[in-house]
């Protein structure tokens, strides 16, 4: 499996954020995107999972059944954490888990990997931000997805949250996946870096 | 799909228990409206009987209102609609399952006190009965077109008041034949089922095409 990005150009508001990008990911693979705010990492990320339609150019994954579209192959982590403080972490993962398909682990197991078993039974409300942040991590264990697209995943993660991060990811490479990391924090696992340059 | 689909129609009936909100202050609303009508018009009770129909139906209509405008955005602010675009229920099938359980908590409950709101208006029990039963089968259609504002205002801030002006006209033909099914019924010269089946299709045309319009207006939202 490969996620291949073929001349993308993205022109927002009149703007053009990046043009003619060409780039590969290979399968077990993790790609980093650097660049200042504005650099468009945000943009190629939501790009790829089909959130945002390109000025130009395509992305395609090789190697999944031609008609299923990317999203579908795709766990998106964006800025917003995807949570409803009046649902408890283990409702929230249930429902993503029923909603998404293709069971990968069971949401108890996920809440215990991202260290929140103990706060399953309580409203999301009462969580922390990085505690949210953890929970919209165990949503990527529940449902198998090959390619994860992570927009600053590590905001909010204290240190021993982060090397759990980095453990989770690892593991997801390994299994054959494949990652596209945005990110400012130079992150604690061997991956690509692209850096996009802000035009001013 | 069908267990998506299910979860989905679950969450949304759970979080509107939860939340409240639009089930209480959209009856509230509804009750309100019902009882200024006696101070306006007047303590003349037939007239109020006469008129009751139509006021619980205008009631009804203007409560399926409050509400309508959080029904994409509220998952379009905390990101879970970008989640839900990338699973593989189809987009209208979301937006379908989101109007069910929309309706459940909002619109039922309206055609539920129906009743109790129409003896303010010293309804006869049939009249009672006539415009409950059309409340019951016309308030999805005002759901499922109200959707389609919704869906186009999701990302706007104070979306609320433009969803209302963008939806009532379009709700108009549901109004006329939800009230002409209702005195239909009390008698007259039309026999019931003319009125009530072009209800019936006005509710059909709604579940579709709102469901198909509000999709599209979603997939569209970012450019």
């Amino acid at each position: 499996m490969r996620l291949v990005i073929n001349r993308l150009t993205s022109i927002r508001s009149g703007r053009p954020v990046f043009s003619e990008l060409a780039l590969r990911v290979e399968q077990g693979e993790a790609l980093t995107v650097m660049g200042p705010n504005g650099a468009g990492k945000s943009s190629l990320l939501r790009i790829i999972a089909g959130l945002l339609p390109p000025s130009s150019g395509t992305v395609s994954l090789e190697g999944v059944e031609a008609d299923t579209p990317i999203a579908e192959e795709a766990h998106y982590l964006g800025h917003r954490d995807a949570l409803k403080p009046a649902l408890t972490p283990l409702e929230t993962l249930n429902f993503w888990q029923a909603m998404l398909g293709r069971t990968l682990i069971a949401p108890m197991k996920a809440l215990e990997r991202v260290g929140l078993a103990h706060a399953a039974p309580f409203p999301s409300a009462y969580l922390s931000a990085g505690q949210r942040r953890r929970l919209a991590l165990a949503r990527l264990l529940v449902a198998h997805r090959p390619l994860w697209l992570l927009d600053e995943p590590t905001a909010a993660l204290d240190a021993a949250s982060e090397a759990m991060f980095s453990a989770l990811v690892v593991e997801h490479l390994a299994s054959g996946g494949l990652a596209v990391v945005a990110t400012h924090a130079p992150l604690a696992f061997p991956s690509r870096t692209l850096t996009l340059g802000a035009k001013a | 799909m069908m267990a998506a689909f299910i979860a989905l129609f679950r969450r949304d009936l759970a979080l509107a228990a939860r939340i409240g909100g639009g089930t209480g202050v959209g009856l509230v609303f509804f009750l309100m409206l019902v009882t200024l009508m006696p101070f306006a018009v007047g303590p003349d009770m037939a007239l109020l009987a006469r008129i009751g129909p139509a006021i619980l139906w205008i009631a009804a209509l203007l409560a399926t209102l409050i509400g309508l405008d959080r029904l994409f955005q509220a998952d379009d602010e905390d990101g879970s609609l970008d989640l839900l675009r990338m699973s593989p229920l189809p987009l209208p099938l979301i937006v379908l399952a989101k109007g069910l359980a929309h309706w459940i908590s909002t619109g039922l409950p309206l055609a539920l006190a129906a009743p109790f709101l129409g003896l303010l208006l010293a309804l006869e029990p049939k009249a009672l009965l006539a415009v409950t039963g059309t409340l019951l089968i016309g308030t999805p259609a005002l759901t499922f077109i109200g959707a389609i504002g919704a869906a186009l205002t999701a990302g706007m801030r104070r979306g609320g008041l433009i969803l209302s002006v963008l939806v009532m006209p379009l709700m108009i033909p549901v109004l006329i034949f939800g009230i002409s099914a209702t005195s239909a019924a009390l008698g007259g010269t039309i026999p019931f089922m003319t009125p009530f089946s072009i209800l019936l299709a006005l509710v059909l045309f709604a579940l579709v095409s709102g469901t198909a319009a509000a999709s599209l207006a979603l997939q569209n939202a970012e450019g």
